[in-house]
């Protein structure tokens, strides 16, 4: 019983396929030393920003966390001073927040803590009420497992043409 | 197949979001964890639940991490013969 709008295999195609494509832009031709630790250290963030962007992308505005990954990304870009660089800073989005503090107090009880730890670690959580976020996380879940193999698999290919 | 939709309209319409719906979600988040500590998972509080999938997520979040940087010293080590053929193989 699959999630609404999750389909694996597709996802996982449009995800390679935009993934390999921003490898490609990555591994463009390099000037002189392509193996100093800061070139790797560099050519490693465009990695992650590539596998964020692709991941974001192949689901669109479909979901909350993937929008708010989208908008950082796009904020990112703008804005040349980075503060903080890592997808673990959280995103505050424009959604209704008193309703989801109403919900979060119903419920803060139960699920108080564990709930604020994971509104960190998925984009957009924190404007999230409780089912949204348990939802989200689900959703969020997958296709991190997904962006891992994609990832994994640019290795792979790359380690059999070495 | 709108559930989600539907779960949120509902959720707007009643402040409060029912037991029931909470406790769906959270079992369905346990089915996605790689470990199931017991042998029922009725038997894992929620709280277990959401703490397990922090854990999960951050390990994940980890192994982009590694995969990403192992990727980009691969990149290091081919020459620009090579990264010409893998984007010949990737173009198509």
């Amino acid at each position: 019983m699959d999630l609404q709008n999750l389909n694996p295999s597709s996802l996982k195609s449009r995800f390679t396929a935009r993934f390999l494509r921003a490898l490609t832009e990555i591994n463009a031709p390099k000037t002189i030393s392509s193996s100093s630790p800061r070139e790797i250290f560099q050519r490693y963030r465009r990695i992650k920003v590539a596998a964020d962007k692709s991941m974001a992308y192949s689901v669109r505005s479909r979901r909350i966390w993937s929008r708010a990954t989208l908008w950082r990304l796009r904020t990112r870009s703008r804005s040349r001073r980075l503060v903080s660089f890592g997808r673990r800073a959280s995103v505050k989005t424009r959604t209704t927040a008193s309703h989801g503090k109403e919900n979060k107090e119903h419920h803060g009880a139960v699920l108080g803590v564990q709930a604020e730890e994971l509104r960190e670690l998925v984009p957009g959580g924190e404007a999230m009420d409780l089912c949204n976020l348990l939802d989200e996380t689900a959703h969020y879940i997958k296709c991190l497992t997904t962006q891992g193999f994609c990832v994994y698999m640019g290795g792979l290919l790359c380690e059999g043409c070495c | 197949m709108s559930s989600r939709r539907s779960r949120s309209r509902q959720a707007g319409n009643n402040s409060r979001i029912t037991d029931d719906q909470i406790n769906d979600l959270v079992s369905k988040l346990h089915q996605l964890l790689p470990e199931i500590r017991n042998v029922h998972s009725d038997k894992v509080s929620a709280a277990k639940v959401l703490q397990e999938t922090c854990n999960y997520i951050r390990s994940l979040h980890r192994e982009v991490d590694d995969l990403s940087e192992r990727l980009s010293e691969l990149l290091a080590t081919t020459d620009n013969a090579q990264a010409a053929i893998i984007r010949s193989l990737l173009m198509q």
